[in-house]
């Protein structure tokens, strides 16, 4: 690290850029792609350490400035490099990477490394994002605050005792501190877009089916959903078209044109909302929402009306069954899809002295392997997939997800977006919610429904609660493959916001972080 | 009643003549073919008997993380098919379910295959007996699912899990696409229950060997039987408990499982016994069964739909094309041969045990006739098999091309002899029919003035025999004749050049 960058934390005026603005002067070869990933891996050595930060499993500092090299030659040589070649990228560490380890956050993969690259991640590599490595999360992305990791919790930048959300907390902390300017995520319940909101970043749930699964470790694949994680709309929508469209490795993937969702970013960011129906969805607020998560987003919705949108209420009373069925599906596949991790193949093996059963060993290593969390999931989903209780428990939670895909049906057909708070509270302090799993399930109320649907949804920031001076963010929800509106929404508010008193700033001060170094 | 024993030969207490004096079996038969894909169900690998262990693998059939499935069309097609020929509907949407259990040679711990919807479904196959009469078996439903890999215990006695010092795993069996194949009860067959079993099979086999789309191997595992049997005292409507017998690898094998099985069952029943539920081991050596693993719990296999693969929805047009191209029952078409070509019973015998019906019957459609392909196919070319130690399909010569040489024969480019020669040229690799006529010289001579001058030549030679020619002894043109035949290597036509000469002496 130089000295200059350490006496400031690692702060390079470059970690704060946006990646769109990284790869204009990366490209006009203002600054090289070395210089910005140096950036980056200095940021990452200065906040990322013990007592920091924590955002990283693992960092290919070598790899990355190989690959940013790579760039910089292809700049030079005046060839067509893609739009965010030589910007910098966090991988969640649940997707398969080659060059480096794909752990989970699970003791039960440590060490694993991949023989294969996942859709996402080459399509990075393609397009000549750098990956600097890869982010904590909930162990298999089950969790809200990634204190289920089995590698250590990774801590808010925004206030260093308390969770950054989850699953996904790695990359949206990450990208929050500055330690890289995109980040991929994964959303089953609200893995993008509630780690987004409490860490005041961008979050994108695509729609279902629209950015290929392959290569990301399946925790529940009906509602599983790799999507972007930025600091700005557009940043999200550049990195969404890199990973996005049709992979023939996928068969849930849709085969169509993805929709044009930087063409959105960049209208809604010109323009106004006028005509644009906006329906808050009335059962996400009320007892258990925040008073300042709640005037926050109110005063979000008052800037959307002020922008021309119409905004009116919608109710959706099926969603007070997404909680529950959410509960049973993605356990229920859960259950299945963990089987595989069996000591016989990769990963961990415990108890294989030649003197116990396959069936012993297969038993031990998961009873070490996994995690309270994943255990708990795996016995509730096979529990709901039992011969007593499929009917009762796994065959009603469909019922109830048809029921909510009929809600979202009907409101869009008033509505041109739905809005709510992300998640009903701000970041909460770490160890709170550890011994209350139903408290902590409560943080994804607002993003399970769309998961069950399978439709777009993003997490756009909108300030700071009043009452602890944390980030809150706005869930815009759009129908299937219509994510281009949401978009379009989210950067029209972004741009409005920039311009107010209390826009705050868009990278926190890590004060606590920085005055004990 | 004590049952004759040989040692080390077990034979049930109770034939099945016995059997039935007092109870009527009933049978289930699920069987598991392989079809022959170029590449495996959900995944491009190669899908390939007999090589090396785990080289035609891939994360998706290692089932690594991240992997997700792609189903592979023609597997669909050949269920499809399988349906039509086994006279089942075909859902006009089915899906794909998770069977969830832990084995190690199943790298997902759970195998994706179909549950509640099977593709094809409520079928019948009519069954040829000895006597010539048929059965008609009922077809519960046949469905698509992967295969799983295969364990090989090292160390122990039995080469079964239990014992063994260590165990090898190969999955280049993993993801194999299988079709199961499922029998309602099949009820009423009595004594004959065992020939039932057998020809059920044996007919079903020779239905997917003419449909294309399995080996159809039993040796090999490409097709595998378990027979499920239970006894119910005679006249009884509610199904006894039943066993299900497993690794039963030949034709042979089903009819003595379910003999034995009838057998085994009688005597626990007599005595006094219950017989359990339970998967059982047939052993080919001693023709006996022994318990395997046993289903005193019920194993809850927890199936789901499979998220990760989209409804199969094939098209009503695609269907009836494929019904429109499905072959004759090879048993009709037998039928339908014998007549045309006029064979009696004993030659059609011949030609199937030969395994040369489909070759006379290509060689038939490639225009050549019927007396002449058989002939080839039963007498000479079966002399060159036999001589080479391979199969006679496995000779290298087409259908299509013996029709050329049979062809070239009835035009006259080739005699008899000369065909046996282009047919050798043929099997030697030396290129086309046409081609090997050419390479080795070996057309007929039919230039009349070469074939003139030829004659003039060996006459003018042989004076003597000229002569006696000339006097009336035509026996004597045998002479001339064997001489031209020389000077053409036997390219002439014999009979006409005994005319030239007979002509030319007059």
């Amino acid at each position: 690290m130089s000295e200059a960058s350490a006496a400031t934390g690692g702060q390079s005026e470059l970690i704060s850029l946006d990646a769109g603005e990284l790869a204009r002067r990366i490209h006009a070869r203002e600054v090289s792609s070395v210089e910005v990933t140096r950036a980056h891996l200095e940021r990452i050595e200065a906040v990322d350490g013990p007592g920091g930060v924590h955002a990283f499993l693992h960092v290919d500092a070598e790899g990355a400035l190989a690959a940013a090299e790579a760039v910089d030659r292809a700049v030079a040589e005046g060839g067509p490099v893609s739009p965010l070649a030589g910007v910098p990228v966090a991988v969640k560490d649940n997707m398969t990477t080659t060059d480096m380890p794909t752990t989970c956050a699970s003791a039960i993969l440590d060490g694993w490394r991949p023989p294969y690259d996942a859709t996402v991640v080459a399509r990075l590599r393609a397009a000549g994002l750098i990956p600097l490595g890869k982010t904590n999360l909930d162990e298999f992305a089950m969790g809200s605050s990634t204190e289920n990791s089995a590698f250590g919790t990774t801590r808010n930048p925004w206030d260093l005792a308390r969770i950054p959300g989850g699953s996904g907390g790695g990359s949206s902390a990450a990208v929050a501190a500055g330690e890289a300017p995109l980040a991929l995520g994964s959303d089953t319940g609200g893995s993008i877009r509630q780690p987004g909101a409490v860490t005041g970043t961008v979050g994108v749930k695509p729609t279902y089916g629209t950015v290929s699964r392959y290569g990301l470790v399946a925790f529940s694949s009906s509602l599983d959903q790799i999507g972007p994680c930025a600091r700005s709309v557009l940043d999200a929508a550049l990195l969404h078209e890199v990973i996005g469209g049709h992979d023939p490795r996928d068969q849930t993937s849709v085969d169509g044109p993805l929709p044009p969702v930087v063409e959105a970013a960049l209208a809604g960011a010109r323009g106004d909302l006028a005509g644009v129906r906006v329906g808050i969805v009335t059962q996400f607020s009320g007892e258990g929402y925040q008073p300042g998560v709640l005037a926050a987003f109110t005063d979000a919705v008052r800037v959307l009306g002020e922008l021309g949108a119409d905004v009116v209420e919608v109710s959706c009373p099926s969603f007070s069954y997404a909680l529950p069925a959410y509960y049973l599906i993605a356990p229920s596949e859960a259950s299945s899809n963990l089987a595989r991790f069996d000591a016989m193949r990769y990963g961990l093996r415990v108890g294989d002295d030649g003197s116990q059963s396959t069936d012993e060993v297969m038993s031990q290593t998961r009873e070490k392997g996994f995690g309270a969390e994943v255990k708990r999931r795996i016995m509730i989903g096979t529990h709901a997939l039992s011969a007593g209780s499929y009917d009762a428990l796994y065959g009603k939670a469909l019922k109830a997800r048809t029921l909510i895909v009929r809600d979202f049906t009907a409101a869009f057909e008033t509505c041109d977006v739905l809005v709510s708070p992300t998640t009903p509270t701000t970041a909460f302090p770490i160890g709170e919610r550890t011994d209350d799993p139903l408290a902590m399930y409560l943080a994804d109320l607002c993003t399970i429904p769309s998961n069950l649907a399978g439709n777009a949804a993003l997490s756009v920031p909108c300030g700071l609660a009043a009452d602890d001076q944390l980030p809150v963010g706005m869930q815009i929800m759009a129908p299937a493959l219509a994510d281009d509106r949401a978009y379009r929404v989210a950067a029209a508010y972004e741009t409005a916001r920039a311009s107010a008193s209390d826009a705050g700033p868009r990278i926190p001060e890590l004060r606590a972080l920085e005055g004990s170094r | 009643m004590t049952a004759v024993s040989t040692p080390g030969v077990e034979s049930a207490p109770y034939t099945v003549e016995e059997v039935c004096e007092q109870f009527d079996p009933v049978m289930g038969l699920e069987v598991h073919v392989e079809l022959n894909t170029e590449t495996k169900m959900f995944c491009g690998c190669a899908n390939a008997f007999g090589a090396e262990p785990n080289t035609h693998v891939c994360p998706v059939c290692l089932g690594l993380p991240g992997s997700l499935p792609r189903l592979n069309g023609t597997a669909v097609e050949s269920a499809i098919k399988i349906g039509l020929a086994l006279n089942c509907q075909v859902r006009e949407r089915s899906g794909f379910a998770r069977k969830n259990y832990f084995y190690p040679d199943m790298p997902k711990n759970f195998q994706i295959s179909q549950y509640e919807d099977p593709i094809v479904f409520d079928g019948y196959l009519d069954v040829p007996l000895d006597d010539g009469t048929t059965w008609r078996v009922e077809i519960e439903r046949a469905h698509m699912e992967e295969d799983t890999g295969k364990s090989l215990h090292v160390g122990g006695a039995t080469g079964r899990i239990h014992g063994a010092d260590y165990s090898l795993l190969d999955y280049n069996r993993s993801g194999v696409p299988l079709i199961e194949i499922v029998t309602k009860p099949i009820i009423g067959a009595g004594v004959r229950a065992p020939e039932v079993a057998r020809a059920y099979v044996t007919a079903l086999r020779d239905v997917l060997r003419g449909l294309g789309v399995s080996d159809v191997r039993m040796d090999q595992g490409s097709m595998r039987c378990d027979a499920n049997v239970s006894l119910m005292p005679k006249g009884a409507t509610e199904f006894g408990t039943r066993t299900e017998t497993k690794n039963v690898n030949s034709l042979r094998s089903v009819e003595r499982a379910v003999r034995y099985e009838m057998g085994r069952h009688a005597g626990v029943l007599l005595s006094g016994g219950t017989i359990r539920q339970e998967t059982r081991h047939f052993d080919e050596q001693s023709g006996t069964t022994s318990p395997g693993r046993p289903k005193e719990t019920f194993a809850d296999y927890r199936f789901f739909p499979e998220p990760d693969l989209p409804p199969l929805e094939p098209s009503r047009d695609w269907v009836e094309t494929l019904r429109a191209a499905l072959p004759e029952r090879p048993w009709e078409r037998r039928a339908r041969i014998q007549t045309d070509w006029g064979l009696s019973d004993e030659e059609l015998r011949d030609l199937v045990n030969a395994d040369a019906l489909d070759l006379v019957a290509d060689t038939v459609d490639a225009g050549a006739p019927p007396e002449a392909a058989r002939s080839w196919w039963v007498s000479y070319l079966s002399q060159q098999a036999n001589a080479a130690g391979v199969a006679l399909t496995g000779l290298a010569i087409t259908p299509a091309q013996l029709a050329r040489v049979i062809a070239l024969v009835e035009e006259g480019t080739l005699t008899n002899k000369l065909a046996r020669q282009v047919v050798d040229g043929v099997l030697a690799g030396e290129g086309e029919p046409d081609d090997v006529v050419t390479g080795r010289g070996l057309a007929v001579v039919s230039d009349e003035s070469a074939l003139a001058a030829a004659v003039d030549e060996a006459l003018a030679a042989q004076p003597a025999v000229a002569e006696k020619i000339r006097a009336g002894k035509t026996k004597a043109a045998g002479a001339i004749v064997g001489a031209v035949m020389k000077a053409t290597r036997g390219q002439a036509d014999a009979a006409r050049v005994q005319e030239l000469v007979l002509e030319r002496c007059q």
